[in-house]
């Protein structure tokens, strides 16, 4: 059943999700949007910025935005992978840090390519332990991974002696190209963030990789059964999400050409708000890397827009707060059919 | 002789506990000097004013993300309140952690929204309320009667952990003499068949959430006592990982239906033991984070190996 639902949610990108509320009418406009949340909170908050502030939709403040939340994004997708095994990634946040320093700290002495290759290395490797230990030895991901959002950072700070590393001459180098480059007016880490999503959303509902990712977090017993190697899909998506990390740490530190510490602090918890916004089950077995990007851009819209009010920054805190329990709130109450259990 | 060793096969913690501190011993005499043991005790209240409340959640089979930030805030307004008298601040930032927990345990308990994504909420929620309320200000106390009180022994024991210990004492009270603590462990242990007998879930996970709230404030409090001063970044984000691994490492169990505020007891005083020796060989701090991830995976391990074992034996 849920295996059911999730191929039909998944089925196509964003473009099916956007044109749907077309073909349904009348009484079926109310049930859609019970069941859309996710759209309807992303029509609010843009409508409302939009009136509030007239900079909001210019050209330049969208490909800003985009170019804010292409780092979160990219490390969305791998968490939309682990959520939907039916774990989670808390590490994602330290192991952004640590892939930073690494390719900055790297950059200087052997080089763009080599650094990028090891730092891509650091992230598969950590992505591998996480799953040998969730995937293979069957334990709890949420306290595992926690454990590595300690371990991870604490290596960051023995690794550097606790400095901020950069990068000597950023003029002399093409390196960064992936974080501040523009290609056709667009800014390269949102190219590289379309591509993944493109490329991870065809895995995840054309493969049988995907299938196998939805099925072992829809139904775990039933996917054993049917010879499907659980263990080895669970380590797989960690591989990804550690991987995928790897690449944001590596854009995060082109587009700063340095890196601090404590540079990836918090974003676990901003990445996994964003994909429970895009509608992932935390149950494992549904979900969708397309919406998981649109409740990051709604994270992404929020920030830019305070800002843009001129309010603090910190008010976005407690907006996601909002945003994030009532639509998840809205969600499940529409499947029950009331408000209150 | 016999219960003891019945005790420690119960809460091996405490044997671990035990060793570590003979084994440290026979290494450096100088960690057993008084100062040094004060030392861990007044580091470990705060943590363990969170922990007691936390192992009430996990017993009845939850978790809450929420604390570190519920103590940086409720710090926050003990010392910003500090001009309306000690006493009023105090109950005011009670009452502002339990109520964060009392909105955290309706949305789980009623409205049914996954614990996770309602406490990660208001982790990060939270954390925008002690921005708004110290303007990003870091807060210092004028109150210096406040301060001494923070600092201030008791028979020589620091005034902070006993009254921690106070706390521990009650909590491990509720939870084996006290209806709600015999329903928080039939919830955790089987929510259906707890549904079945009459217990009242909802009202028991309701309770259990706002009591967390409440210690994680008291907690706060005694931080505020101990620096006279709040940062806004204070509880962010590490605390709520230091709490879980003081509960789990107790021996709670992570799925709920088990433990003790003893247990969680023993949890934090290795730990701050572990924290402790580390310093005294000169070992960097970044390790104690190291060292609190590798205990977390390690516990994990042990607990899960454990529970199979269990398994096949009553196969």
């Amino acid at each position: 059943m849920n295996v059911k639902a999730s191929q039909e949610n998944g089925s196509g990108s964003g473009g099916d999700v956007l044109t749907a509320s077309g073909s349904r009418a009348g009484s079926a406009v109310r049930s859609f949007f019970e069941r859309q949340g996710l759209i309807v909170a992303f029509v609010v908050v843009v409508a409302f910025f939009s009136i509030a502030s007239d900079r909001f939709l210019s050209i330049t403040n969208i490909m800003l935005v985009l170019r804010q939340v292409s780092i979160l994004g990219t490390i969305a997708i791998g968490m939309t992978l682990v959520i939907v095994a039916g774990n989670f990634d808390l590490s994602v946040g330290s192991l952004a840090s640590l892939t930073a320093v690494v390719v900055i700290s790297l950059h200087d002495v052997i080089g763009p390519i080599p650094a990028m290759i090891v730092t891509l290395l650091v992230g598969l490797a950590s992505g591998a332990v996480a799953g040998i230990l969730v995937g293979k030895l069957r334990l709890n991901s949420l306290i595992i991974t926690l454990g590595f959002l300690a371990g991870l950072q604490a290596i960051t700070l023995i690794y550097t002696g606790g400095r901020y590393s950069r990068i000597v001459a950023p003029e002399e180098t093409w390196f960064g190209f992936i974080g501040r480059g523009f290609v056709f007016g667009i800014p390269m880490p949102v190219i590289i963030l379309a591509i993944l999503i493109l490329a991870f959303s065809i895995i995840l509902t054309r493969t049988v990789f995907g299938r196998h990712v939805i099925s072992v977090g829809g139904n775990p017993v039933a996917s054993r059964f049917s010879g499907i190697r659980d263990g080895n899909i669970i380590m797989l998506t960690f591989i990804i999400s550690g991987g995928l990390t790897a690449v944001a740490g590596i854009m995060l530190g082109s587009r700063l050409m340095a890196a601090q510490n404590y540079l990836g602090q918090g974003y676990e918890f901003e990445v996994i708000a964003g994909v429970i916004l895009g509608g992932t089950s935390l149950q494992g077995g549904e979900g969708n890397i397309f919406k998981a990007f649109i409740g990051i851009l709604i994270i992404g819209i929020l920030r830019n827009g305070f800002l843009l009010l001129g309010l603090p920054y910190y008010f976005q805190w407690v907006a996601q707060w909002v945003i994030v329990v009532g639509v998840v709130w809205l969600d499940v109450a529409s499947k029950r059919g009331k408000l209150l259990a | 002789m016999k219960r003891l060793i019945s005790f420690f096969r119960r809460q091996p913690i405490w044997a671990i506990l035990l060793g570590i501190i003979v084994i440290t011993s026979l290494f450096r005499p100088d960690f057993l000097a008084v100062g040094n043991l004060l030392n861990i005790l007044v580091q470990s209240a705060v943590n363990g004013m969170l922990a007691i409340g936390m192992t009430y959640l996990m017993i009845n089979g939850y978790f809450a993300l929420s604390v570190g930030t519920v103590m940086g805030f409720t710090a926050a307004l003990t010392i910003g309140l500090q001009p309306l008298s000690i006493p009023v601040a105090v109950i005011i930032a009670i009452a502002a952690g339990a109520g964060i927990g009392a909105i955290n345990g309706f949305f789980v308990a009623k409205a049914k929204v996954n614990a996770f994504v309602v406490t990660l909420g208001s982790f990060i929620g939270v954390r925008g309320l002690i921005y708004i309320y110290t303007g990003e200000n870091a807060l210092v106390g004028q109150n210096y009667d406040f301060f001494d009180f923070g600092a201030s022994r008791v028979l020589g024991v620091p005034t902070l952990f006993l009254i921690m210990l106070a706390f521990a004492i009650i909590g491990e009270f509720g939870l084996r003499r006290t209806a709600h603590g015999r329903r928080t462990y039939a919830i955790g242990g089987n929510v259906e068949a707890a549904e079945n007998a009459g217990i009242p879930v909802h009202r028991t996970v309701f309770l259990n959430f706002v009591l967390c709230g409440a210690t994680a404030a008291i907690g706060g409090v005694l931080l505020a006592a101990r620096l006279n001063a709040a940062t806004p970044g204070l509880g962010w984000p590490d605390t709520n990982l230091m709490t879980i691994a003081t509960v789990v490492l107790g021996g709670t169990s992570l799925t709920g239906g088990s433990g003790s505020v003893t247990r969680t007891l023993g949890g934090l005083l290795t730990l701050g033991v572990l924290y402790n020796v580390l310093n005294l060989f000169n070992v960097q701090s970044y390790y104690n984070l190291l060292l609190t991830g590798l205990v977390l995976i390690l516990v994990v391990y042990v607990d899960s190996s454990l529970k199979t074992k269990r398994q096949q034996t009553f196969r």
